[in-house]
């Protein structure tokens, strides 16, 4: 057991990072039945409800640490917008392929060193759920590096569309490396790794498979910001209303 | 100028799953896919999705080598006539059948 204060930082990175799966994974179950060929929709299906099954996992933890008797669906399906604390590059809309895949390849590259070292965490039911997760997303970033791989080098239209998603993407980029306000204070628990670290770690991996296929990093000086604080782009207020409107519409129905 | 027209349609690959290592593999289906590796993830996702799997071969399925219905006849009848070369042919004496079972 923590100190309260602990437990609160706590709290709000568990809802930080699920929050940040479950849209990401709403956002990819928007592909079901729209994808390119069908292999590609079964694993676009199968990643979504990964990222939805990490997010009820993390929330799981969240609300036992909270103790109050909420449970993880009234964390999903009942808190608005301003509540979320998910990072703007999640919520974007899905774009076509080329958009989804750099966004997968982007954040599954962030994911991946996050969760590795979220297995050493000195909260050990973050360490134990990270040890099944990190297998998850490893395979997640297999598929959509290889992917990286094909669109980038594949045909000039392909590559084109990378390169355009990319450059749309990659202010979103920064927001990954944010906590908010919990930061510093679990790092120096050794709950969370430094994000620092980790940011150099991805900047390497994303520029390595970048440049196996010539395509480029964007040189831009602005950054978004604002998710962790619940700041959110025009479209995440579309995306809850479609996802929140059967629990709400039904609320305690059980089935 | 008419355009060439660029063949989008990906490679067929034929997916063998193996339950439990040492056992033979079994043919579950195909997928389609530009190269083995995009075989590998489709035939996972498609295939062994619930740990149904220990290792999975693809094969490409212009690779495999087959008969054909018209081979039915030279390939599997010629010794449909010649019962003697079927080993139900031979009843084996009640002595003998009573020691082995």
């Amino acid at each position: 057991m923590f100190e309260k204060k602990i437990e609160e930082n706590l709290f709000q990175l568990l809802v930080q990072i699920a929050d940040d799966k479950l849209i990401l994974g709403h956002r990819l179950s928007e592909w079901c039945g729209h994808a390119p060929i069908l292999e590609e929709d079964i694993a676009l299906a199968n990643i979504a409800l990964d990222n939805i099954g990490q997010a009820n996992s993390l929330y799981q933890i969240a609300v036992k640490l909270e103790n109050k008797n909420r449970s993880e669906d009234e964390l999903a399906f009942f808190r608005d917008e301003r509540e979320f604390r998910n990072i703007q590059i999640v919520e974007l809309p899905k774009g076509d392929f080329a958009f989804t895949i750099v966004r997968q390849f982007l954040y599954d590259n962030f994911s991946f060193l996050l969760f590795q070292k979220f297995c050493d965490s000195n909260f050990i039911e973050l360490s134990d759920v990270s040890k099944k997760i990190v297998k998850e997303i490893s395979y997640n970033l297999r598929h959509s590096k290889e992917w990286i791989l094909r669109l980038g080098i594949g045909t000039e239209e392909s590559k084109f569309n990378t390169q355009k998603a990319i450059d749309k993407i990659w202010e979103f980029t920064n927001e990954m490396f944010e906590f908010g306000n919990v930061e510093n204070f679990l790092i120096e628990k050794n709950i969370i790794p430094n994000l620092d670290t980790i940011k150099t770690d991805w900047e390497l991996s994303v520029k390595k498979i970048f440049d196996n296929t010539n395509l480029q990093i964007p040189n831009i000086s602005y950054f978004a910001s604002g998710g962790r604080n619940g700041f959110h782009t025009e479209y995440l207020g579309y995306l809850l209303a479609e996802m929140q409107i059967v629990a709400r519409s039904n609320p305690n129905v059980k089935w | 100028m008419a355009q060439n027209k660029i063949d989008t349609e990906l490679y067929l690959w034929e997916v063998f799953v193996q339950d439990k290592f040492g056992e033979p593999f079994t043919h579950c289906g195909s997928v389609h896919a530009s190269d083995s590796e995009m075989a590998l993830q489709n035939a996972r996702d498609a295939y062994s999705r619930r740990n149904e799997a220990k290792t999975i071969w693809i094969v490409k399925s212009s690779e495999i080598i087959s008969t054909t219905p018209s081979d039915e006849g030279p390939f599997f009848e010629p010794s449909n006539d010649k019962i003697y070369r079927h080993p139900q042919f031979y009843t084996i004496p009640k002595s003998v059948k009573d020691k082995l079972f």
